[in-house]
């Protein structure tokens, strides 16, 4: 096997193995949200504030597996 | 591969200057700079008692900002005094991801061996310029926590010898954790921007004719959640540095929303 499908390969299973953890995470975190604002309608303001960190937390784990993707590919 | 599909992960350098080298993100970077000073000079020029609609306009932004920064903070004094650089942050990462569609960025440049470099990049795509923004937002965390809370205390919630054995590896994940706020705010920012471009570059490869639009709306809407995203955690770290180390436990108790409500432990 020569390099570049060796990188080839090693992108994609980095990136697809990468995202099944965050994407699990924010359907768990969106849905919690989606319940709390059920639960209480005039709160829902700070409740989609502190949803919006901590999607940004859970997917900047996502956006790890990316950048080490690219520079298995491109370095 | 795609022949002609050229992807760089670093900023190419156009010219050294005094031994500094000229990336084209730096370039693309002063000019964001130039158009928000510009800006910054044409509506603060002359404020009047009575604001006419631009200065209203910008009025009711500013005020929307800080009530909620004094909301999570807790005093007016000090939300004005973090006003500058929460806002800036988030103004200068979301004017930059927005020139990344002008039509000229990324596409005019000069022909080095074959490949084409341009002469102007979104900024945000260099590593470099989301790692110094999160050193920036670094050592403000770091040295607002200090500077009020006084150096034995708030280096008392990392090197925690009264809670034992656990206290003490508790502080030090939460030093490292610290640390690692570094990494995130600088990998994100970039990831996310990069990424966007990676996938706009692919699909114009592809299909250049209408396709890509939504995808580049998409994107937008992108710069604009990560610009809020970065200055909304600056705001959030300060406020989590700022709040006394937990007498019982040695956590900290992050407390927010306009009803003042405090939560305590026994």
């Amino acid at each position: 096997m020569d390099i570049d499908s060796a990188k080839t390969i090693g992108m994609a299973l980095a990136v697809g193995l990468g995202v099944i953890g965050p994407g699990i995470g924010i359907g768990i975190l969106v849905s919690k949200a989606l319940e709390a604002i059920g639960r209480n309608p005039e709160a829902a303001g700070t409740i989609q504030t502190t949803m919006f960190i901590g999607i940004a937390f859970t997917e900047a784990l996502a956006i790890f597996a990316l950048v080490v993707g690219f520079i298995i590919k491109f370095t | 591969m795609h022949e002609g599909l050229h992807i760089a992960l670093g900023a190419e350098r156009l010219f050294t200057l005094w031994g500094i080298p000229i990336t084209n993100t730096l370039i693309s970077a002063w000019v964001v700079m130039a158009v928000l000073v510009i800006i910054a000079i044409v509506v603060g020029r002359n404020p009047k008692l009575i604001p006419g609609k631009i200065q209203s306009l910008f009025e009711m932004l500013f005020e929307f900002v800080l009530k909620y920064m004094e909301d999570t903070l807790g005093t007016r004094q000090l939300a004005v005094r973090f006003f500058p650089l929460v806002a800036t942050m988030f103004l200068f990462i979301f004017m930059s991801n927005l020139f990344n569609f002008l039509p000229f960025f990324g596409s005019v440049g000069i022909f080095e061996n074959g490949e084409l470099v341009p002469l102007l990049r979104p900024v945000n795509t260099d590593l470099n310029v989301t790692l110094a923004l999160a050193i920036i937002a670094y050592l403000v965390i770091e040295i607002t926590g200090i500077v009020i809370l006084g150096f034995l205390k708030y280096g008392s919630k990392f090197v925690n010898f009264k809670e034992g054995v656990l206290g003490f590896a508790i502080g030090l994940i939460e030093f490292v954790s610290n640390f690692a706020r570094l990494i995130s705010f600088s990998f994100r920012l970039f990831g996310n921007v990069f990424a966007g471009e990676v996938l706009i570059a692919v699909v114009v490869s592809f299909l250049p004719y209408v396709v890509p639009v939504p995808l580049m709306l998409f994107e937008t809407f992108v710069g604009l959640v990560q610009a809020a995203i970065f200055a909304l955690l600056t705001l959030v770290f300060i406020k989590i540095a700022i709040t006394e180390p937990h007498p019982s436990t040695g956590s900290t108790t992050l407390t927010t929303g306009s009803s003042g409500q405090v939560s305590t432990h026994h």
